[in-house]
């Protein structure tokens, strides 16, 4: 069972989340988008979007440092455990608390703003189900395990933090999965769901984040499409001549 | 010197009688969809009034378009690349759906199903957006032929600077019509504010696409196009524009609006450019230099300096042959009496105009003078100075002499006319008085009165090598490759692509002249304007069973 879950189950959903979304590109560029609905309302979204959004970039940051950093590493630079403890609790606290509150507001927005409410499709609302728990269970990691130490002290890093490099590493050690507090254990499990779901909901806009604009150049020019001037691709064997 | 070529349009204002008929058939082509409902790629605005949407033209709101800054730099007046990219999770300047109007439809089926009563059923309007009951308070054209103006044309941005009194009296004064359409602007703000780079300038024509593929749906460019008309469809999350109707130019033939238009006011034609002067010409100093400076960029296709630059820059012959005949470069450079729409965006617009002289005409005339005497139609342009500050606002960023001299040669012509038509000879002193001559004032007559089909629209073909794959010729064997898979999905509208052109020809007819509606592709909305006639969208009509149940 710890096999399957801490091992079978997590690389199905990674292999899910790499290969669909090459899938979903190759497939449906067109509907790779943020599906704004900042148009039908804004001012709720104008508060909610940019907490709920910048509270993620946060958490993800933190996930970055926490799971992919070994303690050796922190170690070196002279950063103990309890400060550096001190430093994820505080960080992950106020950017948790952000994306919560956010989440919320865009929840509420969501439901009761007429327009909004009929332009969600049902992956939204399951995506909605899956990342609202991954956030309610890492806040509660974060607060009954870190903070409150609920049920003893568990030092993550010397845990799941593991498994977690091992599995990316093809070597998995299920063991210190299935040893890691229910909520741990939990969080996990939701958030490889999700991650399985990703890329067939609207989360694959992520991958859009738009850095390039900080280098191009102000306006493209492009030539009418040459490869492709028709809007459907050409058939094998009628390659155009000339 | 980098020679590049550019699709413009001239509009005649004087001949715009305001039957939106380019709206309609514009609509009909391009954004007849859900999701586009309140999309209008081709707009006729009542001035002085609002505009679409509404006070579109205030800046300091919108922030659309580009600054001078004081290095002598142009800058996004909405600010910089991190200052977008950092207001992306919720855009600050971005129109809300109030700004635009809420699509509506009426609720049909009450008129048909109610029970027997006293009083009339009543079809209430139905959001097209929730679907709830709503009360209709404004839409594209509210303010149609000054229709509430003292309530909504008096906040028109253009009377800025117009005295109070005036503004009390203006509707008695004058009144014109505006279609507007995207300006594929040289230098275009949209493009430039599109954080994925989505949105392109075809490097052969200028015209300005919103590559549906890559569009993520930031909507950045629907802020910072200063004229508006960059439109986010709420059903597909994508940002959708006029296309000058490429599919069409491509092949030779005008756009949709040009080519529907009743009073034959548009032109259409190539002008050469400079692509390397543009950002200098774009960055003077003062405002009201811009339009001498954007017409120092375009090149004069009879220039052989010109015309080796052109071939040096893959222009095509027959394009440097069509740009020689191109209406728009006579109405621009040869008369002088086209004006861009609001240079002071520095955008560079493309769609120019030619300054109605009608409301100076009907004052005269309902006066009870000559109006077609050239001592009371320059007597009257001195005089009227409100229509013509106004008309300067818009035209030539409030810099009245331009928009003084374009008038004066309207006039000039009109009595110029006058004199042949009375079986005069023409008296060369009148054109002279405004600076052209007898024959070139015939030939402007001719261009903006009689000219034929082929006169307006000078549009060279894409290359005949290329054709093969054009989108109105495409002579790839349509086997529908589209249309696959469970759209419903990811949202409505995701999937392989939508063609533009032929196969969407297919799929139409195949819809037309099927038994049966494929799926309900309304999602259950009504939607008079986007139906075709066939098939019974849901709530339209009665369902059939029930009927059979009476």
């Amino acid at each position: 069972m710890d096999t399957f879950l801490w091992v079978v189950f997590p690389y199905l959903c990674l292999a899910t989340f790499v290969v669909g979304h090459v899938w979903r590109y190759r497939y449906d560029k067109f509907g790779w988008t943020t599906r704004s609905s900042q148009l039908y309302e804004n001012k709720l979204l104008r508060f909610g979007s940019p907490l709920f959004h910048f509270g993620m970039l946060g958490v993800v940051g933190g996930h970055v440092i926490g799971l992919l950093v070994p303690s050796s590493w922190t170690a070196f630079f002279g950063i103990d455990d309890h400060l550096y403890h001190w430093i994820a609790i505080v960080g992950g606290l106020a950017a948790g608390i952000a994306t919560v509150v956010g989440m919320v507001i865009l929840i509420y927005r969501r439901r009761t703003v007429g327009p909004v409410f009929s332009a969600t499709t049902n992956m939204d609302k399951v995506m909605y189900a899956f990342l609202g728990a991954a956030i309610m269970l890492g806040m509660w990691n974060t607060i009954a395990g870190s903070l409150l130490r609920f049920g003893g002290e568990y030092n993550y890093r010397e845990g799941v933090s593991i498994w977690y490099r091992s599995f990316l590493a093809f070597q998995p050690q299920a063991e210190l999965m299935a040893t890691a507090p229910i909520g741990f254990q939990l969080h996990a499990f939701v958030a490889f769901v999700l991650f399985a779901l990703w890329p067939f909901t609207r989360l694959v806009h992520v991958f859009s984040a738009p850095l390039g604009y900080l280098t191009r150049p102000y306006i493209v020019y492009r030539s009418r499409d040459t490869e492709r001037l028709g809007s459907t691709r050409p058939k094998r064997g009628w390659d155009r001549v000339g | 010197m980098r020679v590049m070529a550019q699709m413009a349009m001239v509009m005649n204002l004087d001949k715009c009688i305001g039957c939106h008929t380019c709206s309609v058939t514009c609509k009909q082509a391009w954004t007849n969809r859900a999701g586009t409902e309140y999309v209008w790629f081709n707009n006729v605005e009542t001035r002085p009034g609002l505009g679409y949407p509404r006070r579109y033209e205030d800046q300091d709101e919108w922030e659309g378009g580009w600054v001078r800054k004081s290095n002598g730099r142009l800058a996004l007046r909405a600010g910089g690349r991190f200052k977008k990219l950092f207001s992306i999770f919720s855009n600050p300047k971005m129109p809300s759906i109030e700004d635009y109007y809420e699509p509506w439809t009426y609720d049909y089926e009450t008129l048909v199903r109610a029970p027997a009563s006293d009083t009339f059923p009543v079809a209430r309007p139905k959001s097209l957006l929730s679907g709830e009951n709503m009360s209709i308070e404004w839409s594209a054209n509210w303010d149609d032929n000054l229709a509430g103006s003292q309530d909504h044309a008096a906040t028109d941005v253009m009377l800025k600077d117009i005295a109070e009194k005036v503004k009390l009296e203006f509707e008695q004064t004058f009144m014109f019509y505006l279609p507007r359409i995207c300006e594929h602007c040289l230098n275009p703000s949209c493009a430039a504010s599109c954080p994925s780079g989505a949105i392109y300038k075809r490097s052969e024509d200028g015209i300005v696409l919103v590559d549906q593929d890559r569009c993520r749906g930031w909507r950045m460019c629907i802020s910072g196009c200063p004229y508006k008309k960059v439109y986010f469809n709420h059903k597909t999350g994508k940002a959708e524009k006029c296309t000058f109707c490429y599919p069409r130019i491509e092949v030779g033939i005008p756009t949709v609006c040009s080519e529907t238009c009743v009073g034959r006011l548009r032109y259409i034609g190539l002008m050469l450019y400079d692509a390397d002067k543009v950002l200098e010409a774009a960055a003077v100093e003062d405002d009201h230099d811009l339009y001498e400076a954007q017409r120092s960029v375009f090149l004069d296709p009879n220039d052989p300096e010109v015309q080796r630059g052109a071939e040096a820059a893959g222009i095509p012959l027959d394009w440097v042959e069509a740009a020689k005949r191109s209406p728009v470069w006579k109405l621009i450079n040869t008369y002088k009496v086209a004006l861009p729409l609001h240079p002071e965006y520095r955008t560079m617009p493309m769609v120019w105009y030619i300054p109605p002289l009608s409301p100076v005409v009907d004052i005269i005339r309902d006066t009870g003078h000559d109006a077609e005497d050239k001592g009371n139609l320059f007597a009257a342009i001195e005089a009227l100075r409100i229509p013509i500050g106004y008309l300067a606002n818009l035209f030539t960023a409030g810099d009245v002499k331009p928009v003084d001299s374009v008038l004066r040669k309207l006039a000039a012509m009109r009595a110029y006319m006058r004199d042949i038509n009375l079986g005069g000879a023409g008296d060369d002193a009148i054109a002279e008085a405004v600076g052209m001559s007898g024959s070139d004032m015939y030939e402007m007559f001719r261009l903006l009165a009689i000219a034929k089909y082929d006169e307006r629209y000078v549009i060279p073909t894409a290359h005949a090598e290329q054709a093969h794959a054009l989108e109105e010729l495409a002579t790839d064997c349509p086997v529908s490759e589209y249309g696959g898979g469970q759209q419903d999905m990811f949202g409505e509208g995701s999937g392989t692509p939508t063609p533009v052109a032929v196969e969407n020809f297919r799929m139409l007819q195949d819809r037309q002249t099927a038994d049966d509606m494929p799926a309900n592709p309304m999602k259950g909305r009504v939607n008079l304007l986007n139906w075709d006639g066939k098939g019974r969208p849901g709530g339209l009509f009665p369902t059939k069973g029930e009927e059979e149940e009476r």
